[in-house]
Protein backbone atom coordinates (compact mmCIF):
# COMPACT_ATOMS: atom_id res chain seq x y z
CA UNK A 1 0.00 0.00 0.00
CA UNK A 2 1.53 3.40 -1.36
CA UNK A 3 1.86 5.91 1.78
CA UNK A 4 0.65 9.91 1.34
CA UNK A 5 2.85 12.19 1.50
CA UNK A 6 2.62 15.67 2.12
CA UNK A 7 4.24 18.89 2.34
CA UNK A 8 2.73 22.03 1.58
CA UNK A 9 1.83 25.68 2.82
CA UNK A 10 -1.37 27.50 2.38
CA UNK A 11 -1.70 31.01 3.09
CA UNK A 12 -4.98 31.16 5.09
CA UNK A 13 -6.73 34.47 6.28
CA UNK A 14 -4.75 34.61 9.73
CA UNK A 15 -1.93 32.69 9.48
CA UNK A 16 -0.69 30.49 6.75
CA UNK A 17 -1.11 26.43 7.27
CA UNK A 18 1.91 24.56 7.21
CA UNK A 19 2.19 20.59 7.30
CA UNK A 20 4.60 18.19 6.01
CA UNK A 21 3.67 14.38 7.02
CA UNK A 22 3.40 11.06 5.95
CA UNK A 23 0.63 9.09 6.25
CA UNK A 24 0.81 4.95 6.13
CA UNK A 25 -2.26 4.25 8.41
CA UNK A 26 -4.66 6.68 9.83
CA UNK A 27 -3.31 9.63 11.15
CA UNK A 28 -5.41 12.23 13.14
CA UNK A 29 -5.49 15.79 12.52
CA UNK A 30 -6.84 17.36 15.38
CA UNK A 31 -7.07 21.20 16.73
CA UNK A 32 -9.37 23.91 17.83
CA UNK A 33 -11.72 25.19 15.26
CA UNK A 34 -10.06 27.22 12.41
CA UNK A 35 -6.85 25.63 13.19
CA UNK A 36 -6.50 24.78 9.09
CA UNK A 37 -7.87 21.01 9.35
CA UNK A 38 -10.45 21.08 6.80
CA UNK A 39 -7.88 23.08 4.77
CA UNK A 40 -5.49 20.51 4.96
CA UNK A 41 -7.74 17.71 3.60
CA UNK A 42 -9.02 19.98 0.62
CA UNK A 43 -5.20 20.26 -0.55
CA UNK A 44 -5.01 16.43 -0.98
CA UNK A 45 -8.30 16.25 -2.61
CA UNK A 46 -7.24 18.86 -4.81
CA UNK A 47 -9.67 21.60 -3.97
CA UNK A 48 -7.79 24.28 -2.49
CA UNK A 49 -4.59 25.23 -3.96
CA UNK A 50 -1.53 24.78 -1.91
CA UNK A 51 2.35 25.20 -2.86
CA UNK A 52 4.55 22.37 -2.19
CA UNK A 53 4.27 18.37 -2.50
CA UNK A 54 1.48 15.50 -2.41
CA UNK A 55 1.92 12.50 -3.65
CA UNK A 56 0.76 8.98 -2.80
CA UNK A 57 3.73 6.78 -3.35
CA UNK A 58 5.59 7.77 -6.65
CA UNK A 59 2.14 9.19 -8.24
CA UNK A 60 2.45 12.79 -7.41
CA UNK A 61 -0.80 14.73 -7.21
CA UNK A 62 0.86 18.16 -6.31
CA UNK A 63 4.21 20.08 -7.12
CA UNK A 64 5.97 22.76 -8.89
CA UNK A 65 4.77 21.37 -12.25
CA UNK A 66 1.79 19.22 -11.61
CA UNK A 67 -1.56 20.08 -10.01
CA UNK A 68 -4.07 17.51 -10.56
CA UNK A 69 -7.85 18.56 -10.29
CA UNK A 70 -10.02 16.48 -7.99
CA UNK A 71 -11.71 13.75 -10.21
CA UNK A 72 -8.04 12.92 -11.09
CA UNK A 73 -6.84 12.24 -7.49
CA UNK A 74 -7.75 8.57 -6.00
CA UNK A 75 -9.39 10.03 -3.11
CA UNK A 76 -12.08 9.76 -0.61
CA UNK A 77 -13.59 12.54 0.92
CA UNK A 78 -16.26 12.30 3.67
CA UNK A 79 -17.43 15.82 4.18
CA UNK A 80 -18.27 17.21 7.90
CA UNK A 81 -21.98 17.50 6.99
CA UNK A 82 -21.73 14.64 4.06
CA UNK A 83 -22.68 16.92 1.14
CA UNK A 84 -25.03 13.75 0.13
CA UNK A 85 -26.42 14.68 -3.44
CA UNK A 86 -29.88 15.89 -2.28
CA UNK A 87 -32.04 15.37 -5.39
CA UNK A 88 -30.49 11.76 -5.96
CA UNK A 89 -31.32 9.02 -4.35
CA UNK A 90 -29.10 6.51 -1.97
CA UNK A 91 -28.80 4.06 -4.41
CA UNK A 92 -27.77 7.27 -7.29
CA UNK A 93 -25.25 8.78 -4.65
CA UNK A 94 -23.83 5.93 -4.06
CA UNK A 95 -23.26 5.08 -8.19
CA UNK A 96 -22.48 8.05 -8.62
CA UNK A 97 -18.69 7.27 -8.98
CA UNK A 98 -19.71 4.83 -11.69
CA UNK A 99 -18.77 1.94 -9.64
CA UNK A 100 -19.98 -1.74 -10.13
CA UNK A 101 -20.13 -1.83 -6.29
CA UNK A 102 -23.35 -0.39 -6.13
CA UNK A 103 -25.07 -3.54 -4.15
CA UNK A 104 -22.27 -4.70 -2.39
CA UNK A 105 -21.71 -1.67 -0.84
CA UNK A 106 -25.38 -0.89 0.24
CA UNK A 107 -25.28 -3.84 1.91
CA UNK A 108 -22.01 -3.77 3.48
CA UNK A 109 -22.98 -0.44 5.00
CA UNK A 110 -26.57 -1.58 5.92
CA UNK A 111 -28.36 0.79 3.71
CA UNK A 112 -29.74 -1.32 1.12
CA UNK A 113 -33.20 -0.64 2.20
CA UNK A 114 -32.90 3.08 1.76
CA UNK A 115 -31.85 2.87 -1.91
CA UNK A 116 -34.44 4.49 -3.33
CA UNK A 117 -35.09 7.04 -0.70
CA UNK A 118 -33.58 10.58 -0.63
CA UNK A 119 -30.72 11.95 1.93
CA UNK A 120 -32.97 14.36 3.06
CA UNK A 121 -35.42 11.68 4.63
CA UNK A 122 -32.17 10.45 6.65
CA UNK A 123 -30.99 10.14 10.65
CA UNK A 124 -27.43 11.19 10.88
CA UNK A 125 -26.15 8.16 11.38
CA UNK A 126 -27.59 6.89 7.50
CA UNK A 127 -26.13 9.88 5.98
CA UNK A 128 -22.77 9.01 7.22
CA UNK A 129 -23.05 5.33 6.00
CA UNK A 130 -23.82 6.55 2.54
CA UNK A 131 -21.54 9.10 2.81
CA UNK A 132 -18.76 6.36 3.45
CA UNK A 133 -20.35 4.17 0.82
CA UNK A 134 -20.31 6.96 -1.81
CA UNK A 135 -16.40 7.90 -1.36
CA UNK A 136 -15.61 4.22 -1.30
CA UNK A 137 -17.43 3.38 -4.29
CA UNK A 138 -14.99 5.50 -6.09
CA UNK A 139 -12.36 2.84 -5.10
CA UNK A 140 -10.05 5.32 -3.42
CA UNK A 141 -6.48 4.87 -2.28
CA UNK A 142 -6.72 7.66 0.36
CA UNK A 143 -9.40 8.15 2.59
CA UNK A 144 -10.12 11.89 3.91
CA UNK A 145 -12.56 12.07 6.76
CA UNK A 146 -13.38 15.82 8.10
CA UNK A 147 -15.15 15.49 11.92
CA UNK A 148 -16.44 12.38 10.93
CA UNK A 149 -18.50 11.87 14.45
CA UNK A 150 -19.62 15.84 14.93
CA UNK A 151 -22.93 15.72 12.82
CA UNK A 152 -23.98 12.73 15.14
CA UNK A 153 -25.39 13.00 18.96
CA UNK A 154 -23.82 11.65 21.52
CA UNK A 155 -25.59 8.04 21.50
CA UNK A 156 -25.27 7.33 17.45
CA UNK A 157 -21.43 8.77 17.87
CA UNK A 158 -20.37 5.90 20.82
CA UNK A 159 -21.70 3.45 18.42
CA UNK A 160 -20.28 5.07 14.76
CA UNK A 161 -16.91 5.22 16.56
CA UNK A 162 -16.27 1.52 17.13
CA UNK A 163 -17.76 0.77 13.41
CA UNK A 164 -15.89 3.32 11.51
CA UNK A 165 -12.86 1.77 13.58
CA UNK A 166 -13.55 -1.45 12.25
CA UNK A 167 -13.83 -0.37 8.98
CA UNK A 168 -10.34 1.71 8.97
CA UNK A 169 -8.75 -1.30 10.31
CA UNK A 170 -10.14 -3.52 7.41
CA UNK A 171 -9.62 -1.09 4.83
CA UNK A 172 -5.92 -0.45 5.96
CA UNK A 173 -6.07 2.95 3.31
CA UNK A 174 -3.77 5.90 4.15
CA UNK A 175 -6.41 8.14 5.95
CA UNK A 176 -6.44 11.04 7.29
CA UNK A 177 -9.10 12.32 9.16
CA UNK A 178 -9.53 15.56 11.45
CA UNK A 179 -11.29 15.89 14.20
CA UNK A 180 -11.57 18.65 17.24
CA UNK A 181 -12.70 15.97 19.52
CA UNK A 182 -8.84 14.35 20.89
CA UNK A 183 -10.98 11.02 22.34
CA UNK A 184 -12.33 10.77 18.78
CA UNK A 185 -8.94 11.05 17.30
CA UNK A 186 -6.94 8.82 19.69
CA UNK A 187 -9.90 6.28 19.44
CA UNK A 188 -9.32 5.92 15.30
CA UNK A 189 -5.93 6.74 14.70
CA UNK A 190 -2.81 5.15 15.20
CA UNK A 191 -0.77 8.85 15.50
CA UNK A 192 -2.42 11.84 16.02
CA UNK A 193 -1.42 15.49 15.51
CA UNK A 194 -2.18 18.63 17.22
CA UNK A 195 -2.36 21.21 14.67
CA UNK A 196 -2.61 24.94 16.06
CA UNK A 197 -3.22 27.69 13.72
CA UNK A 198 -2.16 26.07 10.86
CA UNK A 199 1.17 24.32 12.40
CA UNK A 200 1.84 20.95 13.50
CA UNK A 201 2.86 21.47 17.56
CA UNK A 202 3.51 17.78 18.12
CA UNK A 203 3.14 14.44 16.16
CA UNK A 204 3.05 11.18 18.11
CA UNK A 205 0.60 7.70 18.99
CA UNK A 206 -1.70 9.06 21.56
CA UNK A 207 -0.31 6.74 24.16
CA UNK A 208 2.76 8.93 23.44
CA UNK A 209 0.66 12.41 22.99
CA UNK A 210 -0.23 11.85 26.92
CA UNK A 211 2.77 10.92 28.15
CA UNK A 212 5.09 13.37 26.78
CA UNK A 213 3.08 16.10 25.78
CA UNK A 214 5.52 18.74 24.20
CA UNK A 215 3.92 21.89 25.62
CA UNK A 216 0.55 23.41 27.58
CA UNK A 217 -1.53 23.04 24.78
CA UNK A 218 -1.16 19.81 23.42
CA UNK A 219 -1.42 18.79 27.47
CA UNK A 220 -4.37 20.27 27.58
CA UNK A 221 -5.79 19.27 24.41
CA UNK A 222 -5.21 15.66 25.27
CA UNK A 223 -7.65 16.42 28.37
CA UNK A 224 -4.85 17.05 31.29
CA UNK A 225 -5.52 19.83 33.72
CA UNK A 226 -2.67 22.82 33.10
CA UNK A 227 -1.35 25.24 35.50
CA UNK A 228 0.61 28.16 35.69
CA UNK A 229 3.56 28.41 37.82
CA UNK A 230 6.83 29.43 38.48
CA UNK A 231 9.19 26.77 38.86
CA UNK A 232 12.48 26.37 40.83
CA UNK A 233 14.87 23.78 40.39
CA UNK A 234 16.47 21.15 43.70
CA UNK A 235 16.17 17.44 45.02
CA UNK A 236 12.19 17.46 43.23
CA UNK A 237 11.15 20.74 41.34
CA UNK A 238 9.29 23.34 43.41
CA UNK A 239 6.55 25.16 41.73
CA UNK A 240 4.65 28.20 42.97
CA UNK A 241 1.23 28.62 41.28
CA UNK A 242 -0.02 31.45 40.25
CA UNK A 243 -3.05 30.81 42.59
CA UNK A 244 -0.55 30.59 45.46
CA UNK A 245 0.16 26.45 46.01
CA UNK A 246 3.50 24.79 46.53
CA UNK A 247 3.59 21.77 43.86
CA UNK A 248 6.58 19.26 43.83
CA UNK A 249 7.50 17.53 40.43
CA UNK A 250 9.76 14.84 39.51
CA UNK A 251 10.20 16.94 36.02
CA UNK A 252 13.09 18.98 35.94
CA UNK A 253 12.44 23.01 34.94
CA UNK A 254 13.25 26.13 35.88
CA UNK A 255 11.15 29.66 35.28
CA UNK A 256 7.64 30.10 33.98
CA UNK A 257 6.27 26.74 33.34
CA UNK A 258 2.79 24.95 32.69
CA UNK A 259 1.89 21.98 35.15
CA UNK A 260 0.56 18.79 33.74
CA UNK A 261 -2.28 16.73 35.84
CA UNK A 262 -4.32 13.70 33.88
CA UNK A 263 -7.81 13.65 35.87
CA UNK A 264 -7.49 10.53 36.37
CA UNK A 265 -3.73 10.72 37.97
CA UNK A 266 -5.56 12.80 41.15
CA UNK A 267 -7.50 11.48 44.28
CA UNK A 268 -9.89 13.59 46.28
CA UNK A 269 -10.44 13.96 49.92
CA UNK A 270 -12.55 15.94 52.32
CA UNK A 271 -9.76 16.37 54.60
CA UNK A 272 -6.27 17.50 54.10
CA UNK A 273 -3.77 14.56 53.21
CA UNK A 274 -0.71 14.70 55.57
CA UNK A 275 1.72 13.26 53.45
CA UNK A 276 4.03 15.21 52.28
CA UNK A 277 4.91 13.63 49.45
CA UNK A 278 1.65 14.29 47.62
CA UNK A 279 1.04 17.78 46.12
CA UNK A 280 -2.15 19.02 47.66
CA UNK A 281 -4.56 21.89 46.12
CA UNK A 282 -7.50 22.78 48.01
CA UNK A 283 -10.72 23.91 46.72
CA UNK A 284 -14.09 24.68 46.27
CA UNK A 285 -16.02 21.99 44.18
CA UNK A 286 -17.15 23.43 41.13
CA UNK A 287 -18.83 20.84 39.28
CA UNK A 288 -19.60 17.29 39.41
CA UNK A 289 -20.47 15.70 36.35
CA UNK A 290 -21.53 12.42 35.81
CA UNK A 291 -19.96 10.30 32.82
CA UNK A 292 -20.92 6.94 32.49
CA UNK A 293 -20.07 4.91 35.78
CA UNK A 294 -17.17 7.63 36.34
CA UNK A 295 -17.38 11.49 37.85
CA UNK A 296 -16.08 14.01 36.85
CA UNK A 297 -15.10 16.90 39.62
CA UNK A 298 -14.08 20.30 39.55
CA UNK A 299 -12.04 21.41 42.42
CA UNK A 300 -10.75 25.25 42.33
CA UNK A 301 -9.01 24.65 39.21
CA UNK A 302 -8.09 21.55 38.59
CA UNK A 303 -10.56 18.48 37.05
CA UNK A 304 -10.32 15.15 39.08
CA UNK A 305 -11.86 11.80 37.89
CA UNK A 306 -13.21 9.48 40.43
CA UNK A 307 -15.49 6.75 40.92
CA UNK A 308 -18.87 6.96 41.03
CA UNK A 309 -19.46 4.68 44.20
CA UNK A 310 -16.09 7.08 45.80
CA UNK A 311 -17.91 10.29 44.55
CA UNK A 312 -20.90 8.93 46.71
CA UNK A 313 -18.78 7.73 49.38
CA UNK A 314 -17.50 11.55 49.79
CA UNK A 315 -20.60 13.06 49.63
CA UNK A 316 -19.14 15.49 46.40
CA UNK A 317 -21.45 18.69 45.60
CA UNK A 318 -21.07 21.53 44.58
CA UNK A 319 -20.18 24.35 46.86
CA UNK A 320 -18.45 22.30 49.21
CA UNK A 321 -14.70 21.86 50.02
CA UNK A 322 -12.48 19.27 48.92
CA UNK A 323 -8.91 18.50 48.35
CA UNK A 324 -7.07 17.06 44.90
CA UNK A 325 -4.22 15.51 45.48
CA UNK A 326 -1.39 13.72 43.75
CA UNK A 327 2.35 12.26 43.35
CA UNK A 328 5.22 13.98 42.37
CA UNK A 329 5.75 11.20 39.87
CA UNK A 330 2.52 12.25 37.75
CA UNK A 331 3.20 15.87 37.57
CA UNK A 332 4.43 17.00 34.66
CA UNK A 333 6.19 20.02 33.63
CA UNK A 334 5.70 21.44 30.06
CA UNK A 335 6.62 24.89 28.37
CA UNK A 336 3.90 26.92 27.50
CA UNK B 1 -57.65 50.82 5.43
CA UNK B 2 -59.69 48.63 3.57
CA UNK B 3 -61.28 51.42 1.33
CA UNK B 4 -57.39 52.27 0.27
CA UNK B 5 -56.76 48.93 -0.11
CA UNK B 6 -59.69 47.96 -2.62
CA UNK B 7 -59.25 51.14 -4.57
CA UNK B 8 -55.49 50.24 -5.49
CA UNK B 9 -56.61 46.44 -6.62
CA UNK B 10 -59.60 48.15 -8.21
CA UNK B 11 -56.83 50.49 -10.20
CA UNK B 12 -54.78 47.43 -11.22
CA UNK B 13 -57.33 45.57 -12.45
CA UNK B 14 -59.88 48.10 -14.35
CA UNK B 15 -57.77 48.15 -17.11
CA UNK B 16 -57.10 44.63 -17.72
CA UNK B 17 -61.50 44.59 -17.15
CA UNK B 18 -61.58 47.45 -19.63
CA UNK B 19 -59.71 45.81 -22.78
CA UNK B 20 -62.54 42.22 -22.15
CA UNK B 21 -65.42 44.23 -21.74
CA UNK B 22 -64.77 47.19 -24.49
CA UNK B 23 -65.53 43.87 -27.46
CA UNK B 24 -67.43 41.18 -27.14
CA UNK B 25 -65.61 38.03 -27.09
CA UNK B 26 -66.74 36.91 -30.54
CA UNK B 27 -65.53 39.92 -31.96
CA UNK B 28 -62.23 39.42 -31.01
CA UNK B 29 -61.86 35.94 -31.73
CA UNK B 30 -62.51 36.96 -35.22
CA UNK B 31 -60.04 40.12 -35.14
CA UNK B 32 -57.49 37.20 -34.36
CA UNK B 33 -58.00 36.19 -37.84
CA UNK B 34 -56.68 39.40 -39.02
CA UNK B 35 -53.58 39.07 -40.97
CA UNK B 36 -52.00 41.78 -39.14
CA UNK B 37 -52.63 40.16 -35.91
CA UNK B 38 -51.35 36.73 -37.62
CA UNK B 39 -48.17 38.17 -38.37
CA UNK B 40 -47.44 40.11 -35.42
CA UNK B 41 -47.59 36.88 -33.98
CA UNK B 42 -45.81 34.61 -36.03
CA UNK B 43 -42.61 37.90 -35.43
CA UNK B 44 -43.42 37.76 -32.01
CA UNK B 45 -43.11 34.09 -31.61
CA UNK B 46 -40.34 33.55 -33.96
CA UNK B 47 -38.42 36.65 -32.53
CA UNK B 48 -38.89 35.64 -28.63
CA UNK B 49 -38.21 32.04 -29.21
CA UNK B 50 -34.64 32.66 -30.95
CA UNK B 51 -33.70 35.90 -28.29
CA UNK B 52 -34.63 33.63 -25.19
CA UNK B 53 -32.54 30.93 -27.20
CA UNK B 54 -29.59 33.19 -27.10
CA UNK B 55 -30.40 34.43 -23.96
CA UNK B 56 -29.90 30.80 -22.44
CA UNK B 57 -26.74 29.74 -24.36
CA UNK B 58 -25.04 32.48 -23.71
CA UNK B 59 -26.41 34.56 -20.16
CA UNK B 60 -26.02 30.40 -18.59
CA UNK B 61 -22.41 30.18 -18.67
CA UNK B 62 -21.99 33.69 -17.83
CA UNK B 63 -24.40 33.63 -14.42
CA UNK B 64 -22.18 30.51 -13.73
CA UNK B 65 -18.73 32.30 -14.12
CA UNK B 66 -20.28 35.36 -11.88
CA UNK B 67 -21.90 33.28 -8.93
CA UNK B 68 -18.41 30.81 -8.65
CA UNK B 69 -15.69 33.11 -9.32
CA UNK B 70 -14.50 36.19 -6.92
CA UNK B 71 -11.79 37.86 -9.30
CA UNK B 72 -11.16 42.16 -9.14
CA UNK B 73 -14.26 44.16 -11.38
CA UNK B 74 -16.81 40.89 -10.36
CA UNK B 75 -19.34 43.35 -8.78
CA UNK B 76 -19.00 45.81 -11.72
CA UNK B 77 -19.51 42.50 -14.64
CA UNK B 78 -22.55 42.49 -12.33
CA UNK B 79 -23.80 45.78 -12.50
CA UNK B 80 -23.32 45.92 -16.22
CA UNK B 81 -25.24 42.99 -16.76
CA UNK B 82 -27.80 44.39 -14.68
CA UNK B 83 -27.83 47.40 -16.42
CA UNK B 84 -30.68 47.21 -19.38
CA UNK B 85 -32.95 46.78 -16.92
CA UNK B 86 -33.08 50.15 -15.05
CA UNK B 87 -32.10 51.43 -19.10
CA UNK B 88 -35.41 53.22 -20.01
CA UNK B 89 -36.17 50.87 -23.42
CA UNK B 90 -35.51 54.13 -26.09
CA UNK B 91 -32.17 54.70 -24.61
CA UNK B 92 -31.92 50.66 -25.22
CA UNK B 93 -32.86 50.98 -28.65
CA UNK B 94 -30.84 54.25 -29.02
CA UNK B 95 -27.64 52.42 -27.69
CA UNK B 96 -27.89 49.54 -29.96
CA UNK B 97 -28.70 51.77 -32.79
CA UNK B 98 -25.27 53.45 -32.11
CA UNK B 99 -23.41 50.19 -32.11
CA UNK B 100 -25.03 48.35 -34.73
CA UNK B 101 -26.46 51.06 -37.32
CA UNK B 102 -24.91 51.63 -40.57
CA UNK B 103 -22.98 54.32 -39.36
CA UNK B 104 -22.53 52.93 -35.42
CA UNK B 105 -19.75 51.89 -33.97
CA UNK B 106 -19.83 48.13 -35.65
CA UNK B 107 -21.14 49.49 -39.08
CA UNK B 108 -23.65 46.43 -39.77
CA UNK B 109 -26.85 46.45 -41.68
CA UNK B 110 -28.73 44.84 -38.97
CA UNK B 111 -31.28 47.56 -38.11
CA UNK B 112 -34.82 47.34 -39.10
CA UNK B 113 -34.41 43.60 -40.05
CA UNK B 114 -35.76 40.93 -37.83
CA UNK B 115 -32.29 40.11 -36.29
CA UNK B 116 -32.68 43.46 -35.17
CA UNK B 117 -36.04 42.36 -32.91
CA UNK B 118 -33.72 39.51 -31.51
CA UNK B 119 -30.87 41.66 -30.78
CA UNK B 120 -33.44 44.06 -29.04
CA UNK B 121 -35.54 41.95 -27.08
CA UNK B 122 -32.24 39.57 -26.03
CA UNK B 123 -30.45 43.18 -24.81
CA UNK B 124 -33.34 43.94 -22.81
CA UNK B 125 -34.44 40.66 -21.70
CA UNK B 126 -31.43 38.91 -20.42
CA UNK B 127 -30.50 40.71 -16.74
CA UNK B 128 -34.02 39.38 -15.73
CA UNK B 129 -32.45 35.48 -16.51
CA UNK B 130 -29.39 36.11 -15.72
CA UNK B 131 -29.52 37.64 -11.92
CA UNK B 132 -31.90 34.59 -11.31
CA UNK B 133 -29.13 32.24 -12.91
CA UNK B 134 -26.61 34.07 -10.55
CA UNK B 135 -28.61 33.54 -7.44
CA UNK B 136 -29.70 29.96 -8.06
CA UNK B 137 -25.97 28.94 -8.99
CA UNK B 138 -24.99 30.95 -5.66
CA UNK B 139 -27.45 28.47 -3.45
CA UNK B 140 -25.77 24.88 -4.85
CA UNK B 141 -23.76 24.15 -1.72
CA UNK B 142 -20.36 24.31 -2.94
CA UNK B 143 -19.22 21.37 -0.48
CA UNK B 144 -21.52 19.25 -2.85
CA UNK B 145 -19.84 20.38 -5.69
CA UNK B 146 -16.88 19.61 -4.25
CA UNK B 147 -18.15 15.87 -3.30
CA UNK B 148 -18.75 15.75 -7.11
CA UNK B 149 -15.54 16.64 -8.06
CA UNK B 150 -13.40 13.68 -5.55
CA UNK B 151 -16.10 11.70 -6.74
CA UNK B 152 -14.18 11.39 -10.12
CA UNK B 153 -16.61 13.73 -12.44
CA UNK B 154 -14.87 16.67 -13.98
CA UNK B 155 -16.28 20.20 -14.28
CA UNK B 156 -19.05 19.77 -17.18
CA UNK B 157 -20.05 16.36 -15.95
CA UNK B 158 -20.45 18.30 -12.58
CA UNK B 159 -22.46 20.86 -14.30
CA UNK B 160 -24.54 18.76 -16.04
CA UNK B 161 -25.71 16.32 -13.09
CA UNK B 162 -25.19 18.32 -10.10
CA UNK B 163 -25.19 22.11 -10.26
CA UNK B 164 -28.27 22.55 -13.26
CA UNK B 165 -30.57 19.95 -11.51
CA UNK B 166 -30.04 21.70 -7.93
CA UNK B 167 -30.24 25.34 -9.55
CA UNK B 168 -33.28 24.16 -11.69
CA UNK B 169 -35.94 26.17 -9.65
CA UNK B 170 -34.30 29.46 -10.08
CA UNK B 171 -32.84 29.09 -13.82
CA UNK B 172 -36.50 27.91 -15.09
CA UNK B 173 -38.09 30.82 -13.05
CA UNK B 174 -35.19 33.33 -14.51
CA UNK B 175 -36.63 31.84 -17.87
CA UNK B 176 -39.86 32.50 -17.42
CA UNK B 177 -39.35 36.43 -16.44
CA UNK B 178 -37.42 36.82 -19.22
CA UNK B 179 -39.58 35.24 -21.83
CA UNK B 180 -42.27 37.30 -20.60
CA UNK B 181 -40.35 40.31 -20.91
CA UNK B 182 -39.25 39.96 -24.51
CA UNK B 183 -42.64 39.11 -25.29
CA UNK B 184 -44.01 43.18 -24.04
CA UNK B 185 -41.21 44.28 -25.68
CA UNK B 186 -42.05 47.65 -27.15
CA UNK B 187 -39.35 50.50 -26.93
CA UNK B 188 -35.93 49.00 -28.13
CA UNK B 189 -37.89 47.34 -30.74
CA UNK B 190 -39.36 50.07 -32.22
CA UNK B 191 -36.26 52.52 -32.04
CA UNK B 192 -33.66 49.81 -33.38
CA UNK B 193 -35.77 47.77 -35.42
CA UNK B 194 -38.95 49.66 -36.61
CA UNK B 195 -42.51 48.53 -36.99
CA UNK B 196 -42.68 46.64 -40.34
CA UNK B 197 -45.71 44.52 -40.76
CA UNK B 198 -44.33 40.79 -41.35
CA UNK B 199 -40.39 41.39 -40.88
CA UNK B 200 -40.38 43.01 -37.08
CA UNK B 201 -43.84 44.39 -35.99
CA UNK B 202 -44.30 42.54 -32.72
CA UNK B 203 -47.66 41.99 -31.49
CA UNK B 204 -46.68 45.20 -28.66
CA UNK B 205 -45.97 47.26 -32.27
CA UNK B 206 -49.13 45.81 -33.83
CA UNK B 207 -50.99 47.57 -30.48
CA UNK B 208 -49.83 50.30 -30.91
CA UNK B 209 -49.81 50.64 -34.96
CA UNK B 210 -53.02 49.71 -35.24
CA UNK B 211 -54.30 51.45 -32.38
CA UNK B 212 -55.53 54.63 -35.02
CA UNK B 213 -56.10 52.34 -37.95
CA UNK B 214 -58.76 49.80 -36.53
CA UNK B 215 -59.21 49.91 -32.28
CA UNK B 216 -61.06 46.57 -32.46
CA UNK B 217 -57.62 44.90 -33.54
CA UNK B 218 -55.35 46.68 -31.31
CA UNK B 219 -57.92 45.14 -28.80
CA UNK B 220 -57.72 41.95 -29.75
CA UNK B 221 -54.41 41.97 -29.93
CA UNK B 222 -53.80 43.35 -26.26
CA UNK B 223 -56.55 40.98 -25.22
CA UNK B 224 -54.02 37.80 -26.36
CA UNK B 225 -50.99 39.70 -24.64
CA UNK B 226 -52.90 39.15 -21.40
CA UNK B 227 -53.76 36.36 -21.89
CA UNK B 228 -50.55 34.76 -22.61
CA UNK B 229 -48.51 37.29 -20.03
CA UNK B 230 -51.55 35.43 -17.40
CA UNK B 231 -50.44 31.93 -18.59
CA UNK B 232 -47.06 32.68 -17.81
CA UNK B 233 -47.50 34.41 -14.55
CA UNK B 234 -49.52 31.45 -13.65
CA UNK B 235 -46.61 29.14 -14.32
CA UNK B 236 -43.81 31.27 -12.26
CA UNK B 237 -46.10 30.88 -9.33
CA UNK B 238 -46.77 27.43 -9.65
CA UNK B 239 -42.83 26.73 -10.45
CA UNK B 240 -42.35 26.83 -6.68
CA UNK B 241 -44.12 24.25 -5.18
CA UNK B 242 -42.52 22.71 -7.80
CA UNK B 243 -38.82 23.22 -7.16
CA UNK B 244 -39.69 22.40 -3.52
CA UNK B 245 -40.90 19.22 -4.25
CA UNK B 246 -38.13 18.51 -6.75
CA UNK B 247 -36.69 15.88 -4.71
CA UNK B 248 -40.09 13.83 -5.53
CA UNK B 249 -39.33 13.46 -9.23
CA UNK B 250 -35.99 11.56 -10.13
CA UNK B 251 -33.61 13.17 -12.42
CA UNK B 252 -31.33 10.68 -12.05
CA UNK B 253 -30.31 8.87 -15.14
Amino acid sequence: MAALTLDFSLPLRDFELSLALEVEQTVALVGPSGAGKTSALHVVAGLARAQGRVALGDDVWLDANIDRPPEERRVGLVFQDYALFPHLTVRANVAYARSDRVDELLERFRIAHLADVRPGELSGGERQRVALARALARDPAVLLLDEPLAALDAHTKAEVRIELHELLRELALPTLLVTHDYEDAAALADEVGVLVDGTLRQLAPPSELVANPRDGFVASFTGANLLHGSARRGELTEVVLTSGERLFSTDEADGDVGVVVYPWEISVAREPAHDSALNVVRGDIGSVVEVGNRVRVRIGPITAEVTASSSARLELARGGVAYATFKATGTRLVPL
Amino acid sequence: MFAACFAGLAFLALPVIAIFVRVSPSRLVAQLGNPVVTDALVVTLKTTLIAQALILVFGTPTAYVLATRRFRGRAALVTLVELPLVLPPAVAGLGLLAAFGRTGLLHTSLPFTQAAVVLAVAFVASPLYVRAAIAAFEAVDTNIVAASRTLGAGPVRTFFRVVAPLARGGLVAGAALAFARGLGEFGATIMFAGSLRGVTQTLSLAVYAEFDVNFDVALAVSALLILISAALLITLKWLPSLSTSHFRFATSS
